[in-house]
């Protein structure tokens, strides 16, 4: 057995994956050596896979990208002209969806799942093989010690072999020797390592395929029924179908959120009552960021809030066109939470009404250009200021169209009193030129929920704690073999023979054999007779 | 407690500034005597005779006999690390809360991982002491620029990060980043010494940075000891993924999404991951595996810093 070659070669390889070698093999001269060369170029092909992963995600992690902010990207097209284009046609906007990126990581994986399957077989063979015979000269290993115990020798092996294996050493009793050896976890924490990947990339294929994610706007006391319908927007996966849908309604019973004085969110909170199926008894939960409500395989969530403002809209003679109790929802523009606010009345006996309104939660007005804004997030001196709109909203079209806009184009209505804004407190009323009124009645919130459903989640936390216990393990574990040797020696004296050899780390191994040395030497102890 | 936390940092600043004289003074002394002492040493070596226990391919032993530039260095980076963790701790005191919630206390704690990693190599002699002055240098500007720049008063949270994820997370995002940060200076100061050792081996001049390779521990110690401490951070890192992760999950209902953070996390992930595969392939070894570290340590800089300021996205709290 030649020792250097493996050392040299195992103590750099970050796989201690046995060598491939066998006489079945061997027959063809030429096979190792292309075996030697197809591993090689796999392994650098993989690296150079790697490489190309972490430069493709590059412009994921530069550029804006659609999956997360469509908004941003379209500003940056129409920033740069001439380049985005150009970007676009490579699918730098959507770096994470790009076939040229699904290329790099399908075929990484390709060459991982290769270079596994082989390892595994390996593997699984050097678990069940025992120790290697002792090589003939263990003074010669890299580190070896030896010394004369009065004990026989079949008696100083059984004891040797005792010690090492409290050490939890696999030891193997060979004629006149011990072989040892310990570390096998470190190549089984490399391969759990790397399948745990593979399974890490079907957990995220099955929620890619089977997953769901709507988000739905709710007013405070309104409900909501989990129906593909009733959300305001939805993300299916390709696989998924609407029976899947945990069948939870909960209604939206209060939300609150609280500030700083800087204007910096402290807390946010929407109280709310569900039940998992239609009719189950309901139950009271608090939804927070970081404590979303679970039914089930969903989990909802809150991503946003803003306030609604009820306004009642009169005619000429008094009648109610348009109470909205549960308040008109107003978008936020900037972090004080400065929102527009969009009313469309058109239940009218005459022409059609609508009011483009910004709300602002603690309004103040600029002295030079008496603009109108907001200092704070929270509502402490609330104000609506609305422009006023006669004429056909367009509703009956058939065209659905977004109730946060009027969505008409404004030269088809005719501004009320000149397009003049008018500021309205609580309470306050603006009388419409040519009768009718709007009352700006009160204020009160709502808030977001997104509903997720991921069977994939699961499989990719299990994934997860493979992936860190497997590297652990490969990073950490020290690969070693030891023999020991005991022959008899001048007089009546056995001759003990240790040699080691670390097949990682070599550099630590000399203390740890030193500290091993001594353990055996407790167990069979060294002569305290005078050599002759 | 908060004022004592901004002072206390101050001082440990001064103090690694010290130290960093120190080793520096201590590494110019020690070559002057290990030229004199050479041909004694030798001498030493060989009158050992053999011992029972021979070891014949261990590392080189380069932590030699103190100087006292080199022992007032040790001393004053001990007293700057410790003053650096009361900083750390008393930070906590006065935010109510991990100190670990904005740019300026993860740079602090990371720097602070960082120190620790150089103190525990140099304790087990798995690096020489005379890389002090070359590991110091970069904590003192680092920890400058966080105190100047960076600086935020201690205050409190937004919802977000109101998690106790955040001690977990973060946590492991610090440990690790300070090591991989360690790692990076180490990985550097290896290219530095190995092209000094290129060129003085076919007796081409050298210049003033590669000069510098002269006062550095041997090659084969920078690399291993870049390795051990990658080695040590990759799973960290991993971890602090992963528990992002989870708490992105809890926090915004996705375990990832792509966001600009997430993406330079995978990016320095997958590089350190390619680190430690070249590292073990041939043709990759030393030098071109020591590029992988570097770069890796830059996506980590992007991650932590470009991303924060520069990139809007999630993680955009600071």
């Amino acid at each position: 057995m030649t020792t250097t070659p493996e050392l040299d070669d195992a103590a750099v390889r970050l796989s201690t994956a046995p060598l491939p070698v066998g006489p079945q093999r061997s027959r063809q001269l030429l096979a190792p050596v292309r075996r030697a060369w197809r591993q090689l170029t796999s392994m650098r092909t993989a690296l150079l896979l790697l490489f190309l992963l972490a430069l493709g995600a590059v412009p994921g992690g530069f550029l804006p990208q659609r999956s997360l902010n469509p908004v941003r990207v379209d500003q940056y097209i129409a920033t740069h002209p001439t380049l985005a284009p150009l970007l676009d046609r490579l699918s730098l906007f959507d770096v994470f969806a790009a076939p040229w990126f699904a290329a790099v990581y399908l075929l990484l994986f390709v060459s991982l799942v290769g270079c596994l399957v082989p390892r595994i077989r390996l593997h699984a063979r050097a678990l069940r093989k025992p120790p290697p015979h002792a090589p003939g000269n263990l003074s010669r290993l890299p580190v070896s010690a030896s010394w004369e115990t009065e004990l026989p020798v079949e008696h100083a092996l059984d004891a040797a072999r005792r010690s090492l294996r409290r050490g939890r050493w696999r030891t193997v009793a060979r004629p006149a020797a011990v072989s040892a050896e310990k570390g096998y976890l470190r190549e089984t924490g490399n391969l759990v390592f790397h399948v745990s990947l593979v399974v890490l990339l079907v957990g995220i294929a099955v929620g890619q395929f089977f997953g769901f994610k709507g988000t739905v706007l709710l007013k405070e006391g309104s409900g909501f029924a989990n129906a593909v319908a009733n959300y305001d927007d939805i993300h299916p996966g390709r696989r998924f179908h609407e029976s899947s849908l945990v069948p939870l309604h909960f209604t939206l019973d209060d939300f609150r959120a609280t500030y700083g004085p800087d204007g910096k969110a402290r807390t946010f909170d929407a109280q709310v009552h569900y039940a998992p199926t239609p009719d189950a008894p309901e139950s009271p939960y608090d939804i927070r960021v970081n404590h979303p409500l679970h039914v089930g395989a969903a989990k909802v969530y809150l991503i946003g809030h803003g306030y609604t403002v009820h306004v009642v809209v009169r005619e000429k003679d008094g009648q109610v066109a348009l109470d909205q109790t549960s308040g008109v929802p107003c978008l936020p523009q900037d972090a004080r939470f400065l929102s527009e606010c969009t009313i469309k009345v058109p239940d009218t006996r005459g022409p059609q009404l609508g009011f483009q309104g910004v709300f602002t939660p603690t309004t103040v007005q600029d002295p030079v250009t008496h603009r109108i804004g907001s200092a704070h997030p929270a509502a402490q001196a609330p104000a609506l200021t609305v422009v006023g709109f006669s004429g056909d909203l367009g509703l009956d079209a058939g065209v659905p169209s977004s109730v946060y806009t009027l969505k008409t184009p404004l030269s088809r209505l005719t501004p009320l009193d000149g397009g003049k804004p008018h500021l309205l407190l609580p309470g306050a009323t603006w009388e419409l030129p040519g009768g009718g009124s709007i009352t700006f009645v009160g204020i009160d919130e709502w808030a977001t929920f997104q509903v997720t459903q991921d069977p994939g989640k699961l499989i990719a936390l299990a994934a997860a704690c493979g992936i860190v216990a497997g590297l652990c393990l490969s990073l950490f574990v020290r690969r070693r073999r030891l023999w020991v040797r005991a022959t008899a020696g001048s007089g009546a004296l056995t001759v003990v023979e240790v040699g080691g050899l670390a097949r990682t780390d070599p550099d630590a191994f000399a203390t740890e054999f030193d500290e091993l040395v001594g353990r055996l030497r407790s167990t069979v102890p060294e002569s305290v007779r005078e050599e002759e | 407690m908060a004022q004592l936390s901004d002072s206390l940092l101050f001082v440990a600043v001064l103090l690694y500034a010290g130290a960093m004289l120190g080793f520096a003074g201590d590494s110019a002394s020690r070559r002057a005597r290990r030229v004199l002492s050479a041909v004694a040493q030798e001498r030493v070596l060989v009158g050992a005779g053999g011992p029972d226990v021979t070891v014949t391919d261990a590392a080189p032993s380069w932590t030699e006999s103190s100087g006292w530039a080199g022992s007032i260095a040790m001393g004053l980076a001990g007293l700057g690390w410790a003053t650096h963790v009361t900083s750390v701790v008393t930070r906590g005191f006065a935010a109510h809360r991990v100190p670990w919630g904005n740019m300026y206390e993860f740079s602090s704690a990371a720097a602070l991982v960082a120190v620790t990693g150089f103190l525990v190599l140099v304790a087990r002699g798995r690096i020489d002491r005379s890389l002090g002055a070359f590991v110091m240098l970069p904590v003192v500007l680092y920890l400058g620029l966080a105190g100047t720049v960076l600086y935020t008063k201690a205050g409190p949270l937004v919802p977000a990060l109101n998690s106790y994820w955040i001690k977990i997370h973060v946590a492991a995002a610090v440990t690790a980043s300070g090591a991989f940060l360690l790692s990076g200076v180490i990985a550097l100061l290896y290219l530095l010494r190995a092209r000094f050792d290129a060129r003085t081996d076919v007796g081409l001049p050298v210049r003033f940075p590669v000069t510098l390779g002269r006062a550095l521990p041997p090659a084969g110690s920078l690399d291993r000891a870049a390795y051990v401490v990658i080695a040590f951070a990759f799973p960290v890192w991993t971890f602090a993924i992963i528990a992002g992760a989870i708490w992105a999950e809890a926090a915004w209902g996705r375990y990832w999404g792509w966001d600009p953070k997430e993406t330079w996390s995978f990016i320095t992930w997958v590089l350190y991951a390619g680190y430690l595969h070249a590292r073990a392939t041939a043709g990759w070894k030393g030098r071109k595996a020591a590029w992988v570290a570097v770069a890796a340590a830059g996506a980590l800089i992007v991650d932590y810093y470009v991303v924060n300021i520069f990139v809007v996205g999630l993680h955009s709290y600071a």
